[in-house]
């Protein structure tokens, strides 16, 4: 009798195992995170609010992040699907190697993939320099720059989703396919696409957030133009320095966005990849 | 095989030679299955049953051998022919079906027509004519995981059959089912296995499903084609251990002299009809009697041996005798208890000859 009561009690608490020690930490972990972002909160001038959020330099800059964050992805989907298809179902030497160099962009400090985009794409880098002499166009400070910033950092976002989504799926069903007739091109669109819809959509969403909150490869790489490739946060970093009202306005819209993306990707994330 | 197919018309059906090397696999078969046959390919796991399905399906290349359907060459080592799966007019049932999980079973059904360039309309009416042979039009609009796993698998057979192929695979087609449904599947299998005009080859190491499915069994063991015949056949003359004991009964093997055959363990039975030669004598286990003293009478027909295991099976007590030779006997659990047969116990053993089936090696 006391034995299962005494269980029970314990169960409810739930928080017996943990050393008594860890809270205070805890507790000064959680106010660490919160904190900076109810800072935003109290100090945004909310009375004036829509004007700041409605002046012609901020839609501008907003309008320029949410399309080049939306290309971003479009260009990393298009590339990023087939790589996660190489990688999960591939059968060759070096996709460690391989895969290792796809997660690069994820730990690379973004200033430093700004400066090697320059090596790669600038007018005088080892691909860019043959592009300049045969057709006279640059990429570096033009808003496709902004795109390939924001692409080469969050790629391996979409990459990896999409990766473990194909994994979890049954290649078996491949083999199924290709006994009723169907095409590998054919089977990649009716039966792989369709199975990976959800990681390649949680996949789509991490990566056009991180892109839409890309700063150092795209100042270092794309520069800082008003309607070519000052991107909010481009744009917030700027204001602070002259108008710290404004950028924290363009903060709190930004905050707005990741929240929605984080309230949109929590069902996702718990179920991916199945 | 004819080494000339252009001397007779090409035969209807299947004719293959497969020889693979797959790990610890030497698989080396050759498979005649006509239009309209269905041929169960029987065999304990790892035989190399699954691998000649994938072989025919073309999942997999063999390393020599030929490939033929109604004849047509879909793979031919010798002349580097190989007709990958999609374009093969082959029909497959997976063991675990591998229905498209995204799709409803109608969609999944209609999926080889809709492959091959049909109109979706077409197709889905064609998929809900196939449905209605199974039975399962009530569940056209739902998705696999709310099938039940008999539902399942006549979902399967309908998307194999749709595209209309010329050669049907069923891989262990009711191995994940329950006992009680399996009753039922393996019943409408047959029948739809009877109303298909091509060749079907079924894979199974179950010998019932073997019995009932079966125009013809072949069965294979460490890659080789160890017998082959009419079930009933089989059932009745096993040449190797493993179908004497799938299909229940006591094989030895000796050599016959008249109404005598002396075993190469050094026993003698007698026999009920007189025979020459090598032979092979099967006897169910209700055949075999235990006594505690040397019967009296036919002294010739039995021998000393020890009980090993008792077990019940049923409402039959079965024993597993060693001695010279290792058989079987089911007797009553009165026997049982009258003889105190436990293992150890030293017995005689006795076979009655009208029991016994001789048949040359």
């Amino acid at each position: 009798m006391t034995g299962p009561r005494h269980a029970t009690v314990r169960s409810q608490s739930g928080q017996s195992g943990l050393p008594g020690a860890l809270f205070p930490l805890a507790a000064v972990g959680v106010l660490f995170l919160v904190l900076p972002v109810l800072g935003l909160l109290v100090r945004t001038p909310w009375r004036t609010l829509a004007d700041e959020l409605t002046s012609s330099d901020s839609l501008t800059a907003l309008r320029l992040s949410l399309e080049c964050a939306s290309l971003a992805t479009l260009l990393c989907a298009l590339l990023g699907v087939p790589l996660a298809w190489l990688l999960a179902r591939g059968r060759f030497r070096g996709r460690g190697v391989l895969r290792a160099l796809v997660i690069v962009p994820l730990v690379l400090p973004p200033v430093v993939g700004g400066v090697a985009l320059f090596t790669a794409f600038g007018r005088r880098g080892i691909v860019g320099s043959h592009v300049y002499d045969a057709f006279g166009v640059a990429l570096p400070f033009t808003t496709w720059a902004v795109v390939v910033a924001e692409a080469f950092v969050a790629m391996p976002f979409l990459v990896i989703a999409v990766e473990g989504a194909l994994r979890g799926a049954d290649a078996r069903l491949d083999e199924a396919a290709a006994t009723l007739g169907a095409s590998r091109w054919y089977t990649f669109r009716r039966v792989t696409l369709p199975l990976v819809a959800p990681g390649l959509a949680a996949g789509a969403v991490l990566c056009w957030a991180r892109a839409l909150g890309e700063f150092g490869a795209t100042i270092t790489f794309a520069g800082n133009f008003p309607g070519t490739t000052r991107t909010m946060p481009v744009e917030v970093y700027l204001a602070l320095q002259q108008d710290p009202s404004a950028a924290i306005a363009l903060s709190l819209l930004l905050l707005v966005v990741s929240v929605a993306v984080l309230a949109g990707l929590r069902e996702r994330w718990l179920t991916i990849p199945v | 095989m004819a080494d000339d197919p252009g001397v007779n018309p090409p035969a209807r059906g299947l004719r293959a030679r497969i020889q693979v090397r797959r790990g610890p696999l030497e698989l080396d078969v050759a498979l005649d299955v006509a239009a309209g046959e269905t041929v169960v390919l029987l065999g304990p796991n790892g035989a190399g049953k699954s691998t000649t399905l994938r072989v025919l399906a073309g999942l997999l290349g063999c390393d020599r051998g030929r490939v033929e359907v109604d004849g047509r060459v879909l793979e031919d080592t010798a002349s580097g022919r190989f007709v990958p799966p999609p374009d093969r007019a082959v029909g497959m049932v997976f063991q675990d079906y591998l229905l498209f999980p995204h799709l409803s079973a109608r969609e999944n059904v209609a999926f080889g027509l809709r492959a091959r360039g049909t109109e979706r309309a077409t197709a889905l009416g064609r998929a809900d004519a196939w449905l209605e042979r199974v039975g399962l039009v009530s569940c056209a609009g739902r998705r696999p995981r709310q099938l039940s796993g008999g539902q399942a698998q006549r979902v399967a057979l309908a998307r194999a059959l749709a595209s209309d192929p010329r050669l049907l695979l069923l891989d262990e087609p009711l191995a994940a089912l329950d006992a009680g449904t399996r009753l039922d599947v393996r019943a409408d299998l047959r029948r739809h296995l009877g109303g298909f005009d091509g060749a079907a080859v079924v894979v199974t190491h179950d010998a019932l499903d073997a019995m009932v499915l079966a125009d013809r069994l072949v069965v294979v063991e460490d890659g080789r084609v160890v017998q082959t015949g009419a079930p009933r056949d089989v059932a009745t003359r096993p040449r190797t251990d493993y179908v004497a004991r799938l299909v229940g009964l006591n094989l030895l093997r000796g050599r016959a002299v008249g109404a005598r055959v002396d075993l190469d363990a050094g026993v003698t039975l007698s026999i009920a009809a007189p025979a020459d030669g090598d032979v092979m004598v099967a006897f169910p286990p209700s055949a075999v009697t235990l006594h505690r003293t040397v019967p009296e009478g036919s002294a010739r027909n039995c021998w000393a041996g020890e009980v090993a295991t008792v077990e019940s099976h049923g409402d039959t007590v079965r024993v597993v005798l060693s001695g010279p030779v290792t058989v079987l006997a089911d007797v009553t659990p009165l026997a049982v208890a009258d003889l105190g047969l436990r293992p150890g116990t030293p017995v005689w053993a006795s076979v009655k000859a009208v029991q016994t089936s001789v048949y040359p090696v």
